[in-house]
């Protein structure tokens, strides 16, 4: 068909308007979608009397949750219950991608070990826990807990006053008068003094060249300012010694074997993943710096320190975001051994209040903003590292 | 991530997406439905002694499944037309209200809330239960007030967790809660010493003191710290269906009152008595008025027995679980249970 060069019909031949045309019909299209699903689900939620909307988080939650990092009792409601989760899945993952990252560089960097011996037991390590789902080791993990440690009231006395058994571990905690906030404060600031202080130095010495003794500085004001405030306020002390009840230790700190199954079986899944991540950034460094270093007299491990690692980050980093979001992902596993979770708090939230979609909109919610959080910190950590220019 | 989450999902998108395609549009519909299938889906327990096991040769029996059983006679005169879904304690409403299933008979707790927001209907009780606490014998406790400051295990089941909860609040003392998704889990915590006692229905700690390696080295202490009145549930807004469900376990409630077994069915058929003429088919048109057959009745004795024959021959004192009648004994007896008249 002709087309006159004047005729409005001319724009289906210009390709940007084709792309916007094919852009706004598949957003369209999205928004329809959506729109249809979510007037259907309102719909039959409201034709098979089912309660719907978010009021249900005001109201008392009434369940007990043993571990929590905060303050929270039966009382409370439904929000500070999902607060406990959410602090609870962060604890444990955040403690488990710690682990994760120095044992998985360790085990990494031993697979490429001379030594025969080192490499295949790292070999080993990685092919195993890669290769068995991670829900079997927590099951395997928490059953050797609760089976091959004794029952709490034959608990193992370790040391005096801390004790090992099938409930976990218990040490004495020291507690403090609530001048405890003063002098946390007082030792941030020390922390961020004793930076300043030492990169003034450093860059003293870079321009002046004169070698000052560093420490010195950096430890004084670490410390003064922490201890000023201890002798102004003199805060009493008390340790908390556990106890044996009739039932458990009361006192002390406690940790329990559901997040200790769960901290072992992520971070060891995980670290399996960062040791072959390490691995393959190691070995993409060219043999010729590894050469270059050698000659400038620098040995093995300071060479893999000061030369090879810091070049491989850069194609470590990426990968490692992955293995960061799955450990965080995968922590809602913890529902299997009972530990409670942003998962397991909203489970019982949902069994209570008979509403599906809520919770599970909120918890979907939460995974992904933290996940999107910590995507993006590691993007910027990403481009921080990498090679400019 | 996986397993439990995606389940869950799953669970969500079903009762959001899937109802206007599965369940049925309109009420009175799930008769037709079950009807032109052929088969009953009846969503049970995940494998529970007493209440919902598969047997040796992998045929489902138990407590809840005879009154899944007992509606099948009913409607097809077999009380094997039916297919078993075994269903999650926390997706298991989901599941009936996205129609997956017909009747959910899974040891569920009827109460107000549930009946009223949830978008169904309760059948009669089939199984007055209570909420208790069970311990290690060695632990010498008398009382579960005595456990101020234990562990205790538990399923994450709607009433039993607020229920443990109250108790304690009540009494002003604490304790330590361990929540299992899964029941073996939670058994095997238990058993192991993890935690110093465990809490569920009776019926269920029945079950569970079951399957201890010495079940004599448990004890459930005599505190009912809730009423559980065990009911199944059809989905709102289809009275006959309804009717028919609760009609078929008051079936089994009244032959036990009336004495028909079911040994003794056939001869009864001859049975003066006008009620049982009524019930059994042999004169008037019962089963006409629920749109099943006049025989329906006669079909849920002959294919089931009576509720005494269903109590003894899965949660009895012949059984591993060995309970006894307690209030869900006649009332005749003493007991709860209240056939209304067939009339």
């Amino acid at each position: 068909m002709h087309v006159a060069p004047e005729s409005p019909w001319r724009i289906i031949y210009n390709l940007r308007a084709r792309a916007i045309f094919y852009q706004v019909a598949c957003g369209a299209a999205v928004v329809l979608i959506a729109y249809f699903l979510f007037a259907n689900a309102s719909e039959n939620l409201a034709r098979q009397n089912i309660a719907t909307g978010f009021s249900y988080l005001s109201r008392e939650a009434g369940f007990v949750i043993s571990q929590s990092p905060i303050a929270y009792q039966p009382s409370d409601t439904y929000v500070r219950a999902l607060l406990v989760g959410i602090l609870n899945t962060v604890r444990v993952s955040s403690a488990a991608a710690i682990f994760a990252t120095v044992i998985g560089t360790l085990v990494g960097v031993g697979r490429l070990s001379s030594n025969p011996l080192l490499s295949r037991i790292a070999m080993v390590y990685v092919e195993i826990l890669r290769n068995v789902p991670l829900l079997l080791f927590l099951f395997l993990w928490y059953a050797i807990i609760i089976t091959a440690l004794p029952p709490v009231r034959q608990a193992f006395q370790i040391l005096p006053a801390v004790y090992l058994s099938n409930s976990g571990l218990v040490i004495p905690s020291i507690t403090c008068s609530d001048e405890l906030t003063w002098i946390a404060l007082a030792l941030a600031v020390g922390i961020v003094a004793a930076i300043i202080i030492a990169r003034a130095l450093r860059r003293s010495r870079i321009t002046t060249g004169i070698e000052r003794r560093v420490w010195p500085f950096v430890v004084s004001a670490l410390m003064l300012p922490s201890l000023a405030t201890i002798l102004i306020l003199r805060p009493s002390v008390m340790v908390d010694w556990p106890e044996l009840g009739r039932f458990r230790l009361a006192g002390g700190a406690q940790l329990m074997p559901e997040f200790v199954a769960l901290l072992l079986g992520l971070t060891l899944s995980a670290s399996a993943n960062v040791a072959e991540i390490v691995r393959s950034g190691i070995v993409s460094i060219r043999k010729g710096q590894w050469e270059a270093a050698a000659s400038l007299g620098l040995r093995r491990p300071l060479s893999l320190r000061l030369v090879i690692l810091p070049q491989a980050l850069r194609v470590i980093i990426p990968p490692m975001t992955s293995t960061y979001l799955n450990v965080f992902k995968n922590s809602s596993l913890a529902i299997a051994i009972g530990y409670p979770d942003l998962v397991m708090v909203s489970n019982t939230t949902m069994n209570q209040t008979g509403q599906a979609i809520e919770p599970i909109a909120l918890f979907m919610m939460v995974y992904l903003s933290l996940s999107l959080a910590i995507s993006a910190f590691m993007n910027w950590y990403n481009a921080r590292v990498a090679l400019r220019g | 991530m996986k397993r439990m989450t995606t389940r869950m999902l799953l669970a969500g998108l079903a009762t959001a997406f899937l109802t206007s395609v599965t369940s049925p549009a309109s009420a009175q519909a799930t008769l037709d439905a079950v009807t032109k299938r052929g088969k009953l889906i009846c969503g049970v327990s995940q494998p529970t002694p007493g209440f919902a096991v598969p047997d040796s040769k992998g045929v489902m029996t138990g407590f809840d499944v005879d009154v899944c059983r007992a509606v099948a006679a009913a409607v097809y005169g077999a009380p094997d037309k039916v297919d078993f879904v075994p269903t999650n304690i926390n997706t298991r409403f989901q599941v009936l209200q996205s129609g997956e299933i017909d009747v959910l008979s899974r040891q569920t707790t009827m109460t107000f809330s549930r009946d009223n927001s949830l978008g169904l209907d309760f059948g009669p009780t089939v199984f007055y239960d209570g909420q208790g606490l069970m311990v290690p014998k060695q632990l010498k406790i008398e009382s579960a007030k005595d456990l101020a400051g234990a562990a205790i295990c538990i399923l994450p089941g709607t009433t039993t967790l607020q229920n443990l909860a109250d108790f304690f609040r009540a009494n002003n003392k604490k304790f330590e809660s361990v929540v299992f998704e899964n029941p073996d889990e939670n058994r095997n915590a238990f058993f192991s010493g993890r935690c110093d006692a465990t809490s569920s229905d009776r019926s269920d700690l029945a079950s569970i003191r079951a399957v201890a390696n010495n079940p004599a080295d448990f004890v459930v202490l005599p505190e009912t710290i809730s009423k559980e009145p065990l009911a199944p549930a059809v989905r709102q807004g289809d009275s006959n269906w309804r009717d028919i469900v609760s009609w078929a376990v008051y079936a089994l409630i009244a032959a036990e009152e009336k004495g028909i077994t079911k040994d003794n069915v056939d001869q009864q058929l001859t049975s003066q008595d006008p009620e049982i003429q009524r019930m059994l088919g042999v004169t008037g048109d019962l089963g006409k008025m629920i749109g099943l057959d006049n025989k329906w009745a006669y079909n849920i004795v002959k294919g089931v027995g009576n509720y005494s024959d269903v109590f003894e021959r899965n949660l009895g004192e012949e059984t591993p679980l060995g309970l006894t009648r307690g209030p869900n004994q006649q009332w005749t007896k003493g007991g709860l249970l209240y056939a209304p008249p067939f009339r």
